[in-house]
């Protein structure tokens, strides 16, 4: 399969809609240059499938190579394992469910859908990437549609949000930046310099030189999923974006930073992230804490489900931080989970939001008795979110603190007990905010008149829910996907204990 | 020998060519209309940019005073294209100018002193054509002849420009003591570091950095920068910033290879200066033009960082980023000139709600900028990667991390234009302006630039193949 086509498909679709005339012709093409990307995502787990299934076990498949700047050895170089599979799956579902929870764009459409289209190229482009140089090209691309999304359609104080959250990602990319050169300049093949992550991954880099730089390409990545201290705009901006917005930047954006975690920090600096771990399991260990404590404190829905979010990536960087296989697995698997997870709680807090007009958990109330499928699906995203069985999140924070308690440490052991009981306070903020606004009498006569979703709004929501029901019945499949790719890194981890 | 001269001084020769056509019309009888004028312009323009791309060759012309190769004419085919732009571009401002012809003449005049210098194999030749570019520049600052800024921004031009070029002849002079000679191939055998010649060298490089505007040498930049009309201005930031710059490598690349080490640590300083000064006065800026200048300043910081590599690299990256610069500063200040010849609005606060009456503008404006910041996908990320990833090879990554974190900054006003553009409301916007046909050609041409010269790999390849590096 070619691989490109992830990144043309979005791109031809958004260069399509600058020719649209009218919010109908913009949303139809969006839609159906999404619903292209979604079955190219789900033809592209198929044929991944079948190679596999047919004995091919080399690391990537459906390489390509091409040489980009020759003199200095930049490639375009693509090609995908199963982390990279699991999380365009992921891009694709946030994308489509995106193009439909914005049905009725109605302010500048054109310009919506053209930036929405143009983030999902860059998210494409970034987990297909195989050559460093590429994949920060990609992941700087979706910079500025963000800025613009929260900018231009958002609410309350989008612009103070927006320039923030430009800025600390920029400043993320940055610290990449000088990750990348770092590396770059270190490796030798044959007297040459190397962006390929392939060749970087199978020449030893010196421990001194890895330790140098894996914290600027760790910070930076880690920036892009909120990893603490370094989350301020992560609430700002998730609830200041306009619904799809918020959901791409949950949901895909997020990811980004974990992908780069381990697919560039640790998987290519594989000593530095043994030297680093325990910083790394400090921070993850504070921000799942400090993220769930900060949510009980919050009355603003989108506030709410912002600082989850970062107690949710906390699992993220746990899982890396702890470095064996099972913890690593769970944390593609949470990244996953998360992203459908938060991508479905930000469309129905939209849902909720375009009828009532509030997101305040205080003036909300009874809405089951009056919208009672978006209520529903807003009470599975919260079920997701505080890991009921059945559902993704119970799966992949489950693999997770499996992996976790399999380091013997005492101290790691510490950090999982007290990640554990994070859930319970995730607990107690979930079951809150739903009863408060979706249970009871109903807080204003208002409420009384409001329609149900559309059936746009159901099909977005649906999507995301068999998404999230999938890997919760079934979780195996994603498992499997995952685990081929994530030995990979684990054995290069491993290389590392065993020089030391 | 023989007709050598005519062949080698090619672009040269077309330059002089157009000035006499325009001298002729001048002095003719027939009254030319200005709309006429500027087509033909435009379209010798567009001649002359052409004819430098064919039949090019390499030489050296009277004992090594001249001499030209690929890489020369690459150089000098991207001012014409930046000639050729602003040419398009001022035709809103210049509609209804008294004097278009004696504009185009000393614009022409400064070209020809920038394509002398740019050749020039011996420092008294360098300082000739230097002269020829700088002070018919002078002239052009004051061509707003109503307003008292532009002749505020002629004269302090004309100063700071005679005391730059004090002291380069002093420099010149001290090396020309110091040595016996002016030629650079015979220059980097004599020198071998001696205090003396360092303080020539210095004395040279403070030249330079007046004309590059490095801090501390800039202080004249933002006033002549605003006084200036805003073609000027693009000019001054552009075409003579670029002319210097590619001498400045050559300069350093071959001549002063022997002090290699000394010229370093004198770049890393006035790079990490005029980054950080450049980023922080932009900040602060209200008026467009002034907040360009203050830009552009802390862009000559990243392309200094080019520089340090003193690698084959390193020059490549020069004249990439140079050309996407050319590209990315002319699209932003196109509009800025056409907004401010129409309705003389040039601050920030009056592009407050742009987007709703000029789309087409705004996105131009925006995607220049996003340009200048170094955003993918727009050329301009990769120009500044491949300067940053140049200085890098030196091993220096606390110029790197200054680097990087200068381009935070610089995003941060870069978005505030932005901002103004697409976020803040206005009653007041202005109004929905008609764009000529030129005008928007350039545009086109500035964002197919911006859009096509990063991506397509072989530009660079191309560069990178005409480099010499150490």
């Amino acid at each position: 399969m070619n691989l490109s086509l992830l990144i043309i498909l979005p791109l031809v679709t958004a260069m399509a809609v600058l020719f649209c005339k009218g919010l109908k012709q913009v949303r139809t093409v969006s839609l159906i240059g999404a619903s292209a990307q979604f079955l190219s995502a789900l033809g592209l787990l198929w044929v991944y499938w079948k190679e596999r299934a047919a004995g091919n076990n080399s690391q990537f498949l459906f390489d390509f190579n091409y040489t980009w700047f020759a003199p200095l050895k930049i490639h375009y170089h693509i090609g995908v394992d199963g982390i990279s599979v699991a999380m365009i799956l992921l891009t694709a579902f946030v994308v489509i469910a995106g193009v439909l929870v914005s049905w009725t764009q109605e302010t500048l459409n054109k310009e919506f859908f053209f930036l929405l289209l143009f983030l999902s190229v860059g998210a494409y482009g970034y987990f297909i990437s195989l050559d460093i140089f590429t994949l920060f090209f990609f992941l700087e691309v979706a910079v500025i549609p963000k800025f613009l999304l929260i900018g231009i359609w958002g609410s309350g104080k989008k612009e103070y949000s927006a320039m923030k959250l430009a800025l600390m990602l920029m400043a993320g990319s940055s610290l990449v930046l000088v990750g990348l050169l770092g590396l770059y300049y270190n490796t030798n093949l044959d007297g040459a310099h190397s962006f390929d992550l392939v060749e970087i991954s199978r020449m030893h880099i010196d421990t001194a030189v890895q330790n140098l730089f894996f914290p600027f390409a760790f910070i930076g990545f880690g920036i892009f999923t909120a990893l603490f201290p370094f989350h301020t705009w992560v609430p700002d901006g998730h609830s200041s974006a306009p619904t799809a917005a918020s959901m791409f930047l949950a949901g895909i954006s997020m990811k980004l930073g974990g992908y780069g975690c381990l697919r560039v920090a640790t998987y290519l600096m594989p000593d530095a992230a043994h030297h680093y771990a325990p910083v790394i399991i400090l921070l993850a260990t504070i921000a799942i804490i400090y993220g769930a404590f900060a949510t009980m404190m919050q009355k603003d829905l989108k506030y709410i489900n912002a600082y989850s979010s970062v107690s949710h990536c906390g699992f993220v960087l746990l899982g890396i931080g702890m470095l064996t296989q099972t913890s690593i697995t769970g944390a593609v698997m949470q990244m996953v989970s998360h992203g459908l997870m938060t991508a479905l709680f930000f469309a129905a807090i939209g849902m909720i939001y375009s009828r009532t007009h509030t997101r305040m958990v205080e003036q909300l109330g009874g809405l089951l008795k009056v919208i009672p499928f978006i209520s529903t699906v807003f009470v599975i995203a919260g079920l997701c979110s505080l890991g009921l069985p059945g559902f993704s999140g119970f799966v992949a924070e489950m693999t997770v603190f499996m992996g976790s308690w399999q380091n013997p440490d005492k101290w790691y052991r510490l950090a999982t007990i007290l990640s554990c009981a994070s859930i319970v306070v995730t607990a107690v903020y979930i079951l809150r905010a739903a009863g408060r606004s979706l249970m009871g009498v109903v807080a204003n006569n208002q409420y009384n008149q409001l329609t149900d979703a559309t059936w746009n709004e159901r099909l977005a929501a649906g999507l995301l829910i068999i998404g999230i029901v999938a890997i919760g019945i079934a979780p195996f499949w994603l498992y499997q996907l995952i685990t081929p790719g994530t030995e990979f890194i684990m054995q290069q981890v491993g290389k590392a204990v065993s020089l030391k | 020998m023989g007709l050598d001269f005519l062949i080698l001084m090619k672009q040269e020769w077309a330059v002089i060519a157009i000035l006499f056509i325009l001298l002729f019309i001048k002095v003719g009888s027939k009254e030319w209309n200005n709309e006429n004028i500027l087509n033909l312009v435009n379209v010798l323009l567009l001649a002359n940019f052409v004819a430098g791309l064919f039949g090019n060759r390499d030489g050296i012309l009277f004992n090594e005073m001249f001499k030209t190769n690929q890489l020369i004419v690459t150089e000098k085919n991207i001012l014409s294209l930046g000639t050729y732009i602003i040419a398009l571009q001022s035709y809103s401002w210049l509609k209804n100018h008294k004097h278009v012809l004696e504009f185009y003449m000393l614009l022409l005049s400064t070209l020809l002193g920038m394509f002398y210098m740019i050749s020039a194999g011996n420092l008294l030749m360098f300082y000739l054509g230097l002269e020829l570019s700088s002070i018919p520049l002078a002239a052009l600052a004051n061509f707003d002849l109503e307003k008292r800024k532009s002749s505020e921004a002629a004269f302090k031009f004309i100063i700071s420009s005679a005391f730059s070029s004090g002291l380069l002849l002093f420099g010149i002079s001290l090396v020309y003591g110091l040595t016996g000679t002016l030629t650079f191939s015979d220059l980097s055998q004599h020198l071998n570091g001696s205090p003396l010649q360092i303080f020539a060298f210095i004395l040279l490089i403070a030249g330079f950095s007046f004309k590059i505007s490095a801090v501390p040498f800039h202080l004249w930049t933002a006033d002549v920068y605003e006084g200036s009309p805003v073609t000027v201005t693009s000019y001054f930031s552009v075409i003579s910033k670029a002319a210097v710059l590619f001498v400045l490598v050559t300069v350093l690349y071959t001549v002063f290879k022997p002090l290699a080490i000394t010229w370093y640590n004198i770049l890393y300083v006035l790079s990490v200066l005029t980054m950080v000064i450049g980023n922080l006065f932009a900040i602060r800026q209200r008026n467009l033009k002034r907040f360009l200048a203050f830009s552009s300043i802390a862009q000559v910081g990243f392309i200094l960082i080019g520089i340090t590599g003193s690698s084959h690299a390193g020059s490549a990256s020069v004249v990439y980023f140079v050309l996407i610069y050319t590209f990315s500063n002319l699209g932003a200040f196109g509009v800025i000139s056409l907004v401010s010849a129409i309705t003389g609005k040039e601050h920030i606060e009056d592009y407050k709600g742009f987007y709703k009456s000029n789309p087409f503008l705004s996105w131009v404006l925006a995607i220049s900028l996003f340009s200048l910041a170094g955003i993918p996908p727009t050329a301009g990320f990769f120009g500044k990667f491949f300067l940053i990833m140049a200085g890098a090879g030196q091993g220096n990554y606390l110029l790197i991390i200054i680097a990087a974190i200068n381009m935070i900054v610089s995003l941060y006003y870069y978005l505030k234009v932005v901002k103004a553009i697409f976020m803040d409301a206005n009653e007041h916007p202005i109004e929905k302006l008609r764009i000529p046909p030129s005008p928007r050609l350039a545009f086109y041409i500035c964002i197919a630039g911006i859009l096509l010269t990063g991506l397509m790999s072989y530009v660079y390849e191309y560069i990178f193949s005409l480099s010499t590096g150490f």
